[in-house]
């Protein structure tokens, strides 16, 4: 997507970030002075406690991702908000007072609370940094989509940007993420979601999309000449090559010296061409959007209806409408989606975003990502399952979740504040929804990258509110980054280093082998962010959720429920877990794409591996229970 | 870092009983949860029949396990709140 620089947007966003964070850090400054929260065990009511759960859960895979998805796959990515919320259904109904009971303060140390087993503080603390990094990844991935339209700077760089100020943060001063700041975040994310959600059912749907400073691209459709299934000629343009791809006829034209890609679509025993976009990387590197260079202008944001059907009725457009209303009208038209195909011609790497149309029916249906409906294998509708599993179980075995239970006042007041979270998070995935559908059909898709969709939608409203999204997205992603990264050091230095090598560090020594830790996997995450561009970071974060739900969750159910579980046992399962869910997910579709092989060819076409990781986890920590009985007991 | 503020009257009894509390509603979602999975896999074309004002069955079960799981929250903070309140009667009378 090519983005210039919008100066007023750009002075707004550093406006907003400024406010977010100097408002949160000075109420986290009061709060501790105050009261000495943290040391003295609360003052915070419970629901600022339980806004401030949102604010921590709501990081960029539930905005950016889960916004994106839908705009793409339609109801595949509401499946994510489902799962996602109904792991917190685990976490509150079977781990949240028990673990809490243990009365530790990391997930390491309250799984070990009974056993002090060094092989499960080296299994946890790599379980722990393993899932911390593949839930870094998602976020810098979002903050390079982030910062790209606000600064008009290459993906690369956005995440090279939040990497750096993340790395900076946390090696000087270590974050202050306290409650006052995930509170202020997750409020600012749902009132602006509210407002973006307004906006979308008070305009409804148009043919013609336009934004506030320009019109929707009016797409091309030629009529050809054909003879013997080839394109021969069409009126005002030279045919220059026709390539098959994938079952797909692609037809490269040009006219007045700029070369165009158009799909051959045969519709109603008449062939048609249909203007696709095209990005072309020569030999030498040079790149042209369209047949024409970057600043050419060329490339365009899309996502529209190319029917509308109200009452039965077809219009151009429908003028507000109520939220069940939109669903039901979405249901009755048709949209275009696009769809991407890769090839080389003539020495060039071509990739084309394609034209799809798609009823609103079956967008609002499960099977455009996860086939599990028409044309489904037992593959797809497996994957499908592993993916339901995967977030069901997924959040309740987050170590950066688990350890917020300990940060609240009393049990009542966790409760409460779950409670609250669970309202919290669940009234912003219903508005998700509709953004991501506001998103599909009102031009604001960045073909390239799904992440972007909410706020290129908030741009279409106007600068303030796009500045003011982005701030608090990118916001959120400081504080979920710098979060996740003291985490990770602290599995390195803590408890790798400190309690099972046995160093014997001193504070100083601590801190500094914490600092040079959090150095390490800032930038770890910095070439995973950039390795990662393009893929949407709710299907990242949840490889993150099954490695969770593989690794740890079965170690914490059995140690919570069943009194002959051993600390052998949950070392094993915890190393099964981590090893079967990372073998399946480096061998997947999606990473054979990334190592530039054929995703067809893969080993096996299973997306999330929870289906077969989990159980074995299970198997694993139940047998070896068995094998290996804890010495307690004897 | 205090940590048993909030187990002042928390007995093992009233424990047991919110964990046996938080199992069976745990069972309940997890059977409403597996039953969207069982008809997306089994019987596809049943989330696409209209069940509500032009709405189809995927987005109504989506909405409804989602506010499933809110009233489920509140119903068990409820329960949970009897007990513990029992507990303290209970302790109070004992005085």
């Amino acid at each position: 997507m090519i983005y210039g620089v919008s100066y007023i947007a750009l002075a707004f966003f550093i406006f907003f970030v400024g406010l977010v964070l100097g408002l949160s850090f000075y109420l986290a400054r009061k709060t501790k002075s105050a009261s000495n929260y943290y040391a003295a065990g609360g003052k915070i009511h419970w629901s600022v406690n339980g806004i401030a759960f949102a604010g921590d859960y709501l990081s960029a895979a539930s905005f950016l991702g889960i916004c994106g998805m839908i705009a793409v796959s339609g109801f595949d990515g509401f499946l994510y908000a489902i799962g996602f919320l109904a792991g917190w259904v685990v976490a509150l109904f079977l781990i949240a007072e028990p673990f809490k009971k243990l009365g530790k303060y990391t997930f390491t140390d309250a799984l070990n609370a009974k056993f002090n087993s060094r092989a499960i503080t080296l299994t946890a603390s790599i379980s722990t940094l393993i899932i911390s990094v593949f839930y870094l990844i998602p976020q810098m991935v979002g903050a390079g989509d982030l910062v790209t339209p606000l600064m008009g700077l290459p993906h690369w760089a956005g995440v090279l940007f939040v990497g750096i100020i993340v790395i900076v943060i946390v090696a000087t001063a270590g974050m202050a993420s306290t409650t006052y700041v995930q509170f202020l975040k997750g409020g600012l994310l749902i009132i602006l979601s509210t407002i973006l959600t307004v906006y979308i059912l008070k305009n409804g749907f148009t043919l013609t999309p336009n934004q506030q400073d320009k019109a929707y691209h009016s797409f091309i459709t030629l009529h050809p000449q054909m003879m013997d299934n080839k394109v021969a000629s069409v009126p005002d343009w030279d045919v220059l090559a026709q390539v098959p791809v994938k079952g797909k006829e692609f037809v490269q034209l040009k006219k007045e010296g700029i070369v165009r890609w158009f799909d051959l679509v045969k519709e109603d025993q008449h062939y048609i061409l249909k203007e696709a976009l095209s990005i072309t990387t020569d030999s030498r590197g040079s790149v042209l959007y369209n047949g024409e260079p970057q600043s050419g202008g060329r490339f365009y944001q899309v996502g529209h209806l190319n029917k509308i059907v109200i009452d039965g009725k077809e219009v151009t457009e429908t003028g507000s409408l109520g939220p069940l209303e939109y669903l039901s009208v979405m249901d009755k038209s048709m949209l275009v989606r696009f769809s991407n195909a890769k090839f080389q011609h003539e020495g060039e790497s071509v990739s084309l975003y394609y034209q799809h149309t798609t009823s609103g029916k079956d967008f609002l249906l499960p099977g455009l990502k996860y086939k599990i409906g028409k044309g489904s294998s037992l593959w797809s509708k497996l994957d499908f399952i592993s993916l339901m599993l995967a977030l069901f179980l997924g959040t309740a075995a987050l170590p950066h979740i688990l350890i917020r239970y300990y940060t609240v006042r009393s049990s009542k007041d966790a409760r409460k504040s779950t409670i609250l979270a669970i309202a919290a998070i669940g009234t912003f995935y219903v508005l998700t929804l509709y953004m991501g559908l506001g998103a599909a059909v009102n031009g604001s898709m960045d073909v390239e990258s799904s992440n972007m969709a909410a706020p290129l939608l908030a741009r279409a409203i106007g600068a303030v509110l796009f500045s003011a999204i982005s701030a608090v997205a990118f916001a959120t992603i400081l504080g979920t980054v710098a979060g996740l990264i003291v985490a990770a050091s602290g599995a390195i230095a803590h408890d790798f280093m400190d309690v099972y090598l046995k160093k014997n560090l001193s504070d100083a020594e601590k801190v500094k082998a914490g600092k040079l830790a959090a150095f390490a996997v800032g930038l770890l995450s910095i070439f995973l962010g950039m390795a990662f561009k393009g893929i949407n970071v709710s299907f990242l974060v949840g490889w993150a959720f099954a490695i969770a739900a593989s690794a740890n969750l079965p170690a914490i159910l059995f140690l919570l429920f069943w009194k002959k579980t051993s600390a052998k046992a949950i070392a094993y399962s915890i190393v099964v877990g981590i090893v079967s869910s990372l073998a399946i997910i480096l061998t997947s579709p999606t990473m054979w794409d990334r190592y530039g092989l054929d995703p067809a060819g893969a080993i096996h076409q299973l997306e999330n591996p929870a289906l077969i990781s989990f159980p074995l986890a299970v198997l694993t920590i139940y047998i070896c229970s068995r094998l290996y009985p804890r010495k307690e007991l004897v | 870092m205090e940590q048993n503020v909030f187990s002042e009257h928390d007995t093992t009894h009233v424990s047991e009983k919110k964990a046996k509390l938080g199992i069976k509603f745990f069972f309940f979602y997890l059977t409403v949860y597996a039953g969207f999975v069982a008809i997306g896999v089994l019987n596809y074309e049943l989330l696409a029949i209209e069940v509500f004002k032009g709405i189809n069955l995927a987005v109504i079960y989506g909405f409804g396990l989602i506010v499933l799981a809110v009233l489920l929250g509140v119903l068990y903070n409820a329960l949970c709140n009897r007990y513990e309140a029992g507990t303290n009667e209970k302790e109070g009378n004992a005085l």
